[in-house]
């Protein structure tokens, strides 16, 4: 994000935090597309995701004034749907967020062959990435979408920053493990 | 596993872990050239790269295949907003937000006008780095000119241009991975930057300041030994 969305940013929390609907609207029509993205990668349900923004906003709407500006405003917005979309996750029965995740590296019925055959290489990656456990899914959209740094990201999933690293590292080795498994090698990710 | 040239368990050198980052264009400008030089200097590591790069394409195409929710989230929020109770503008808050509200919106022009406009803007730099800056140590951690000043790391000093605006100061900031920790000296209007965590080689920092003195926001720049 630019220096001058940063800044607007924080003049929108400030009027927001006097009450201003007119600078929530805005606030929200910058970003919820993004949020909303990052949630449902999480949550792997639109409506779900549509509840949680409008809940993560709720909280901006009530938490403004509490803002110091110790991280961009996007970054504050992610690390407040991270915890909603967790707290979500944690209701959820266990045998259905497996199914979910089943779902996700669907068709794995042909062999690596005929998939080659039938996807290309990018159809593949996007399956994988879509395949990766909640936690390497994070931290990939993170980095490579939102475009956060080794800092930022530490702040929003609360994690040291040499573990920001290393979970990058393990989300992409998974990543390459996945590939392989679909007949696409890659070698040391 | 068995084309792979390093063993499962070892993890790369630190060059290596911030590739992502460096594909991102989200690392600071030194480690961006540490990554850039070792990338020059090593095949294999490029051809690594390209597969994180490949990877960043497709994780960027990925999520802007997932849509944007419908209007429901928005009525469902103002529906929310408008059963809160009233609130009652917080005065200290609002007059640092009008301030800094007002120095965003101040141009060049307007700043250029007279000397008593640069001079103006200097003290309100002042006070808005200040209440904006000196305390964005970041997301991990909230510093204070005190706490920071005895803090280890390397610093520069600067003076602003009269003529920028906070916004291009906030990005001056951000792209330089800087803090205000200090300032402004009475006068001088200089301002104390931490330019890095850890201590730096005269040789880093004087690049740092380099760097630095060829911003269009910056003055004046020198090292603070």
């Amino acid at each position: 994000m630019s220096a001058n969305a940063a800044t607007s940013d924080e003049v929108l929390i400030g009027r927001i935090a006097n009450g201003d609907r007119l600078a929530m609207q805005v606030l929200f029509a910058r970003h919820h597309v993004r949020v909303f993205r990052f949630v449902v990668r999480l949550v792997r349900n639109e409506a779900t995701a549509e509840d949680l923004i409008s809940e993560v906003f709720l909280d901006v709407w009530r938490q403004a004034g509490k803002f110091e500006g110790r991280s961009a405003v996007s970054t504050w917005l992610l690390a407040i749907a991270r915890f909603k979309a967790l707290s979500t996750l944690r209701r959820k029965p266990e045998h259905e967020l497996d199914e979910e995740t089943a779902e996700a590296i669907e068709d794995n019925s042909d062999t690596p062959d005929v998939t080659l055959e039938k996807k290309d290489k990018s159809d593949a990656i996007r399956k994988c990435l879509s395949g990766l456990s909640a936690e390497h899914r994070e931290i990939i959209d993170l980095v490579y979408y939102h475009e956060k740094s080794v800092e930022e990201v530490a702040g929003i999933v609360g994690i040291p920053e040499a573990t920001v690293k290393t979970r990058m590292f393990y989300a992409r080795k998974k990543l390459a493990e996945l590939l392989k498994a679909q007949g696409i090698e890659r070698g040391w990710p | 596993m068995n084309a792979m040239k390093k063993p499962t368990d070892e993890l790369p050198n630190d060059v290596e872990l911030l590739l992502p980052w460096h594909a991102a264009g989200t690392l600071n400008r030194r480690d961006a050239a540490r990554v850039e030089q070792a990338l020059a200097n090593d095949n294999e590591l490029a051809a690594r790269y390209e597969r994180v790069r490949e990877e960043l394409g497709e994780a960027i195409r990925l999520n802007e295949s997932l849509g944007a929710p419908s209007a429901r989230a928005m009525e469902s929020l103002f529906a929310k907003i408008d059963a809160e109770p009233a609130r009652q503008p917080k005065s200290s808050f609002n007059l640092a937000a009008r301030f800094a509200e007002w120095l965003a919106g101040l141009t060049p022009r307007t700043l250029a006008y007279g000397a008593t406009a640069a001079a103006l803007a200097i003290v309100l730099q002042a006070g808005v780095l200040t209440g904006l800056f000196v305390k964005q140590g970041g997301v991990g951690g909230y510093t204070t000119a005190s706490m920071t000043q005895s803090a280890p790391g390397a610093f520069v000093s600067v003076r602003f241009k009269p003529q920028a605006s906070a916004a291009e100061i906030g990005k001056f900031l951000s792209d330089n991975k800087a803090i205000v920790v200090d300032g402004p000296v009475a006068g001088s209007g200089m301002f104390k930057l931490r330019v890095s965590e850890r201590g730096l080689s005269e040789q880093d920092l004087d690049a740092v300041v380099k760097t630095m003195s060829a911003s269009p926001v910056i003055g004046f720049a020198a090292a603070v030994h």
